[in-house]
């Protein structure tokens, strides 16, 4: 008797001591996984940044004249006998196309969300939702296509001069983050309580004005998140923004005359120098602002998210 | 006087009423038109696309023969043939990944920073630009590791690319099973793991079939992150060849430009006679294929669906 008891309370112990194993042999291969992807973002930051720092450490260019030199010219050297490696025509250009393509896209991605969510729900799940994705599913080199072949051309009809420009990029990128602001926005429009909605109805209000005055200021820091998402996409799309940006490393003149990116001389540029050479370096340290502002992007993103959790909780 | 006051009052609230509803109705027309105008600039764009490469849609030998530098009438066979080899192999590598950390972060992950660390890992990953990651891929697969511009370098990068999509897919398929499954599991004595793998995973497996393949039209499109990874070169293929030619078509450590690439390599060197058919025809491939993707994944999620319900 005695000796059965023990038997089974054995057997207990050893049929939950697999089972353990097996909790834990689950734990650790998943938990690895997890660790992998820490750790290659960990080692891609490292790495961009000891090579992007380079240029500062071991070619002894100065920070602040790879900041604000206006003069793109790496293969020259300017009259203090540095090579002119002015980055700013490019940050410019970055930052002119980012935020067009936002100015750009906002009203039709703010007014597709508020159509889906308050006056057509079931158009938006079964017809709009959809079909947005598939925006996003278009390749950017076929937007960069279409870029060229339509959207340059018709620049250049109205605008004159090559038609090639910040104009031109901002229209093509406008198109590729309409789909993220949008459905960003549809989730941040979804997310306002219904019982807002009903007070603000209850009040007499119209359709219109329950939007403007109730549910869009609630939703307002999912809609800025939205923007910020679709600048951080819009910042750091490369191959569409090349093809017709017109890649001038210049200052941008205006909006019709061709400029270039971060990501348009960065994918223009890598193929052509050896690692270890100044330009190369330079390159880098291009990546490197390019992987700063998207780091800059999310942490915006974060902020809001927590002063959001914080107002409401 | 008192009445005349009331009066006014009436008066001017159904002004206000009145134009408040003027504004509404308004409003309601330019939502409407934003959005009629959006579905068809996208469906503009699409059949854009697909009609202007429509003649190179269905030509056999454009399809399979091997593409020319300076003359025309170059094919885009070997260009098709990599795009699908490398999305096999980015999903090979990046599925098992994505699936252990999604189950990790939504069944094992404890409250507290190692969960906070990892989501905002997995977030800073899926913003970063895809030029960035492409010229990581470029600085570790093919130069530290030697492996050159190679299928195994572009897929790893992609893989890269596509892992924080994926986990955040499979994550929200995990999410949407109902709590009670997994309760009910827990309560029958089955560990985390077995709950996960046994009752969890099946329930979640359509929406999963269907972000994955989701995910998969968005692999086969990406170019920037492969530029500097599997290079800029296709290299005519040959089934006969030895596996480590660069002719074989399995060789992972040959160079393969995909349609994707194609497209951007030929429009910014400008050299081939028929530039513009050729691009044409590959964005009509390439949109055609991501079509079949979205039409696919949404069939076939729709049939599993139906199948576990039903069953």
């Amino acid at each position: 008797m005695s000796t059965n008891s023990t038997g089974a309370a054995g057997s207990i112990a050893e049929g939950s001591s697999s089972k353990y194993r097996i909790e834990r042999k689950g734990k650790i291969l998943t938990g690895a996984c997890v660790l992998f992807v820490v750790l290659l973002v960990v080692t891609l930051i490292f790495m961009v940044c000891s090579r992007g720092l380079a240029t500062f450490t071991a070619d002894g260019i100065s920070f602040g004249s790879f900041i604000t030199g206006t003069t793109w010219n790496p293969h020259q050297t300017g009259d203090d006998g540095q090579p002119l490696m002015g980055a700013l025509p490019m940050i410019a250009g970055s930052f002119a196309v980012t935020l067009l393509s936002c100015v750009l896209a906002l009203p039709f991605a703010l007014g597709a969300a508020i159509f889906v969510v308050e006056i057509q729900p079931g158009f938006g799940s079964k017809v709009f939702r959809p079909m947005i994705e598939l925006l996003t599913g278009i390749p950017s080199v076929v937007f960069g296509l279409v870029g060229l072949s339509i959207i340059v051309p018709w620049v250049r009809s109205w605008a004159g001069g090559t038609g090639y420009g910040i104009m031109a990029g901002s229209i093509v990128l406008a198109f590729m983050i309409l789909p993220t602001v949008t459905s960003l926005s549809t989730d941040a429009l979804a997310a306002v309580p219904e019982a807002y909605r009903d007070g603000s109805y209850g009040l007499g209000c119209t359709r219109w004005q329950t939007i403007l005055h109730v549910v869009i200021p609630s939703a307002l820091p999912g809609i800025l998140t939205a923007v910020i998402m679709g600048m951080a996409r819009a910042f750091g799309e490369a191959l569409a923004v090349q093809m017709v940006v017109g890649n001038a490393a210049q200052m941008p003149q205006g909006l019709f005359t061709p400029a270039a990116t971060l990501t348009s001389v960065l994918t223009m540029g890598m193929g052509n120098e050896a690692m270890g050479t100044v330009y190369n370096d330079v390159l880098w340290s291009l990546a490197l602002v390019l992987l700063v502002m998207s780091l800059f992007f999310i942490l915006i993103v974060h902020l809001i998210g927590r002063k959001g959790a914080a107002k409401n909780g | 006087m008192a009445s005349e006051e009331t009066k006014a009052t009436t008066f001017t609230a159904t002004k206000s009423t009145k134009t408040a509803k003027t504004q509404d109705k308004i409003a309601t027309g330019i939502l409407t038109a934003i959005v009629a105008l959006i579905l068809i600039a996208l469906v503009a764009i699409i059949a854009y696309i697909v009609v202007s490469g429509a003649c190179k849609l269905f030509d056999i030998h454009f399809l399979t023969a091997k593409p020319e530098q300076f003359k025309a009438g170059g094919g885009i066979g070997p260009e098709l043939f990599n795009s699908f080899y490398l999305l096999i192999l980015t999903l090979l590598i990046s599925l098992p990944i994505s699936l252990g950390g999604a189950i990790f972060l939504t069944q094992y992950a404890p409250v507290g920073p190692v969960t906070s660390i990892a989501k905002t890992a997995i977030e800073t990953l899926s913003s970063l630009p895809s030029i960035v990651v492409g010229l990581f891929g470029m600085l570790i697969f093919v130069l530290q590791l030697g492996w050159g511009f190679s299928i195994l370098s572009g897929a790893l990068a992609l893989t890269m690319f596509n892992v924080p999509i994926l986990v955040r897919v499979i994550e929200q398929a995990l999410e949407t099973v109902p709590r009670d499954q997994r309760d009910a599991a827990l309560a029958l004595g089955l560990t985390r793991w077995e709950a996960t793998t046994q009752v969890l995973i099946p329930a979640a497996m359509p929406a999963i079939v269907t972000g994955v393949i989701l995910s998969a039209g968005r692999v086969f499109g990406e170019a920037a992150a492969l530029i500097y990874t599997a290079g800029q070169s296709a290299p005519a293929l040959n089934w006969t060849a030895p596996i480590t030619s660069q002719a074989n078509p399995l060789n992972v450590f040959r160079p393969a430009e995909t349609l994707a690439v194609h497209i951007w390599k030929i429009n910014s060197e400008g050299v081939v006679p028929d530039l513009s058919a050729v691009s044409a025809g590959t964005a009509a491939v390439l949109m055609v294929c991501i079509l079949a993707f979205n039409i696919i994944a949404r069939i076939v999620g729709k049939h599993m669906g139906k199948k576990m319900t039903a069953e």
